[in-house]
């Protein structure tokens, strides 16, 4: 019970501002604003660019970023990654192509390099960084490239395969970083 | 430039023909080591920059000082916080 004499009252409106400065304060000191988490599951060109740029972002944000690379994703983190990262055109009706063709011929040999190549060369055209110079710059910028343990044991993959300064891990060691921080998105 | 309260680079980025995500990524770069109070330019013609960079420098405690635009070019001009990585 409050001795309203030995204490003054105060409004409502000012235990409101009272409570928001407080929130505003605590968001400022919460660690987790400024951590990122990615899973890269996909293994084609157009979705290696995603968590790339979105974790090297991160990265120059000033937040620890961490990406984990899962099954098809280990692709982005190959040292052969440059052959390995491909387009599929079959069964992506949002891909710009010059002639629109039906899947059955999409699916033809000599269609996943061609699209390929169209993607490079569009994608050098307007100077959009490679995957080689996102890499780079992730591992400069100290984000950590996670490779999935357990996709690699069932993929036949070493760790020598790897381009440098990937880290090996499974789930826990995902969740552990993730746990702490705001933004986790899996791509 | 005309305005007086706007102080001149100490070094200038020119992310000029860069995309998304490049212009951050060497700004980032460029401020890195520098010491609180370094202003640097950058210049830009990613329409992207025009978002990315002011959220950049909120989220990182640099400074917006200005921006313009010249020819189809962003110039941004950007000083180092106290607490700036």
């Amino acid at each position: 019970m409050l001795d309203e004499t030995a204490s003054p009252a105060i409004g409502t409106e000012e235990v409101r501002a009272l409570v928001q400065e407080e929130v505003r304060k605590a968001l400022e000191r919460d660690r987790a604003t400024r951590r990122a988490a990615f899973i890269a599951s996909k293994g084609t060109l157009d979705w290696a660019y995603p968590p790339l740029i979105l974790s090297t972002t991160a990265a120059a944000s000033g937040m620890e970023s961490a990406v984990f690379f899962t099954f098809y994703g280990l692709n982005i983190i190959h040292r052969d990654f440059e052959r390995k990262l491909k387009v599929d055109p079959v069964g992506n009706p949002g891909m710009p192509m010059p002639v629109r063709l039906p899947d059955l011929l999409t699916a033809m040999p000599g269609m996943v390099p061609a699209a390929t190549a169209m993607m490079k060369r569009r994608f050098a055209s307007h100077n959009v960084a490679t995957i080689g110079e996102l890499l780079d710059a992730a591992r400069e910028s100290g984000v950590r490239l996670i490779a999935c343990q357990m996709t690699m044991e069932v993929f036949g993959y070493e760790e020598r395969d790897f381009v440098d300064g990937v880290e090996f891990g499974g789930g826990a060691a995902f969740l552990s970083t993730a746990r702490r921080g705001h933004v986790t998105l899996f791509v | 430039m005309t305005d007086e309260t706007i102080p001149a680079a100490d070094s200038v980025l020119d992310a000029r023909g860069q995309l998304c995500p490049m212009p951050i990524i060497n700004a980032a770069k460029a401020m890195r080591g520098k010491p609180p109070g370094h202003v640097l330019e950058l210049l830009a013609t990613d329409r992207g920059s025009l978002a990315d960079v002011p959220a950049w420098a909120e989220d990182t405690g640099n400074e917006l000082l200005a921006h313009r635009e010249e020819d189809g070019v962003y110039v941004f001009l950007l000083r180092k916080g106290e607490e700036a990585a």
